[in-house]
């Protein structure tokens, strides 16, 4: 906690002890990953004697068998047309609101502004019995819209406060030469607020996707057929009926968190910021 | 996670240009527009937040299994059930102690680290993504990978005991020792996320108060009691609220760990209203659970607002 602003140079006692206690907790951090990703390749005699060191027989077939099998790949798609089908949804429907909450002034603005702000003061569980007998009235249950339709509505408080901020900041100047020109809102909305809203619409996209494809109660009360269940539950499942065969469940575990890991790694800053900023700022 | 966060700043959005703003916005065209965009958001809001929490509350007077209609009026009995239901006491407790924890080990943990990547040495970037990392799996994987760290015939934990010559535990199996295990996993998993929001506190600290501070001879330790730890008193706040957000909300995790058990001694609010109203469609018990989350929620959204907020 020395030095933390001032550039002044660390002492080499100083240095020793935080890379000891980085390395220390990056260890706790990593040690069950990677007995993981490791443990996937091993046999299962193999895992019970030794499993921290690297496999005494290397079995990729572990991971092959179930990268050539449809089970995998199958759960991997309905995740992502469920996050996908979440995302454009979410990001078209608050836009388009909080749009008309900063640009438009009408009567009770302030209030419907605060209505869809209750949203954002409990999750989803409070309601999820309601919510699974309405989706069964609507006659979606096992469906991908049973699944996505609640998720967007729990996510429209956060993203029509953030959009909405972020339209408000949008140059004022550019609305009224625009209203000069005869442009109209809708066009508006579409050719001057959207672009340059980038930054914003990545923000909560990455949001929305990110609780979507991580998402586990929602699909487990919505759905119930294995068809069509997202990589969480098909995961529960597979272990379910793997059970004790963990070297199985572990290279399992590994191909379904890979892509999160991939996809972090490549965009961790927008992820970072997206995950912690954009629960901050708004 | 992020859900409840936004409410602090509900007032913070109040409009500094409005008095500009009120010519710009009679441009032609407000009607059409509020009819196109403002609908779709409100149905699916009204349809799919709002009436399921009210009828949670209406359900939650009923004895009902979910089909045909609700007849079987009882009044407050769900509710008597439940204050009297051990499992569901229990969860209470697990709750709570889930905040005290996050209190005590996680935000201490979370500003200790951030201190210390404050510091300009290598590998900064690196050790803040490892430490972030646990925090974007989900969790249902990372209860899973813990749930193979804990096995008894394969985990890690086997052998490390195999390695002491101690006898394996069975630590999810054990009814005292499993919601320590759990808590391990919680801290585990989300101590990055409380880091980040340190990590940001201190980066939009006023430098020159700890230069002036350094300038008086302050210590390592001085300037950090007493000048950066009442500067990230906002941030602290945050902390624990969004700790205890994250309590109320807890089930993915536990479900691969656990599943609530063993002897229902690993339940939180959220895996009792799945095990005992969904599973059983008892749908006015799962109900009165929800309307009492629901009543946590708020009180704390308000009151959070009202008592930590006022200087902010």
């Amino acid at each position: 906690m020395t030095n933390m602003s001032t550039g002044v140079r660390v002492s080499a006692g100083t240095k020793a002890y935080l890379y000891l206690s980085l390395t220390l907790i990056a260890a706790i951090v990593l040690v069950p990953l990677l007995t993981t990703a490791i443990g996937g390749f091993k046999s299962l005699g193999d895992l019970r004697v030794n499993p921290f060191g690297l496999p005494a027989e290397w079995h990729p077939e572990n991971y092959t068998d179930i990268l050539f099998g449809d089970r995998y790949w199958r759960q991997m798609m309905n995740s992502l047309v469920i996050a996908v089908l979440t995302v454009f949804l979410t990001v078209t429907v608050s836009a388009m609101a909080a749009f008309t909450f900063a640009h438009v002034r009408f009567f009770g603005s302030n209030f419907l502004l605060n209505y869809f702000l209750i949203g954002l003061m409990f999750p989803a569980a409070t309601a999820i019995l309601p919510l699974f007998i309405r989706i069964r009235d609507l006659g979606l249950l096992n469906t991908y819209w049973g699944v996505v339709l609640p998720q967007v509505a729990f996510g429209l408080g956060m993203s029509i406060l953030l959009l909405r901020n972020y339209f408000k900041n949008l140059p004022e100047e550019l609305f009224q030469a625009a209203l000069v020109d005869g442009c109209g809102y809708i066009r508006f909305f579409w050719y001057i607020t959207l672009p340059l809203s980038r930054p914003i619409i990545a923000t909560v996209s990455i949001i929305s996707f990110v609780g979507s494809w991580n998402s586990y109660i929602l699909p487990l009360i919505m759905l119930n057929s294995e068809s069509i269940y997202p990589w969480p539950l098909g995961i529960m499942v597979y272990r379910g009926e793997f059970g004790t065969q963990w070297q199985l469940v572990l290279a399992f575990i590994t191909l379904t968190i890979l892509p999160t890991i991939i996809v972090f790694f490549l965009a961790q800053k927008h992820i970072i910021a997206g995950l912690t900023a954009g629960a901050v700022k708004s | 996670m992020t859900d409840i966060s936004a409410t602090s700043t509900i007032r913070s959005t109040a409009p500094s240009k409005a008095a500009i703003r009120r010519k710009g916005s009679t441009g032609r065209g407000r009607l059409p527009v509020l009819l196109l965009f403002l609908p779709p958001a409100l149905l699916l809001f009204t349809l799919f937040v709002i009436l399921p929490m009210g009828e949670a509350a209406w359900y939650s007077l009923y004895k009902w299994s979910g089909y045909g209609a609700p007849t079987d009026f009882v009044g407050l009995r769900n509710f008597q059930v439940l204050f009297n239901n051990t499992a569901f006491l229990t969860s209470l407790k697990n709750n709570a102690l889930i905040v005290v924890v996050s209190i005590i080990v996680q935000i201490p943990l979370a500003i200790w680290l951030s201190t210390m990547l404050a510091n300009k040495i290598a590998g900064v970037v690196l050790f803040r993504l490892i430490f972030f990392l646990p925090y974007v799996l989900a969790e249902v994987a990372a209860g899973l990978i813990w749930r193979f760290v804990y096995d008894g015939d394969y985990g890690l934990f086997a052998s490390l005991a195999h390695l002491f010559g101690v006898e394996t535990p069975y630590v999810l199996a054990d009814k005292d020792l499993a919601i320590y295990a759990v808590l391990a996993v919680i801290v585990w998993k989300y101590f990055g996320f409380h880091m980040m929001l340190f990590i940001a506190g201190l980066q939009s600290l006023d430098k020159s108060v700890l230069e002036a501070a350094e300038i008086d001879g302050a210590t390592g330790w001085q300037k950090f009691r007493y000048v950066t730890l009442p500067l990230l008193a906002s941030t602290l706040r945050l902390s624990v609220f969004f700790a205890i957000v994250g309590s109320l909300q807890l089930f993915d995790l536990i479900m691969p760990l656990t599943g609530g058990g063993p002897f229902n001694s690993t339940q939180t609010m959220v895996t009792f209203l799945y095990n005992f109203g969904v599973t059983r469609m008892q749908v006015g018990l799962g109900s009165a659970v929800g309307v009492v989350l629901f009543v946590i929620c708020v009180t704390l959204a308000f009151g959070y607002k009202r008592i930590f907020m006022r200087n902010d």
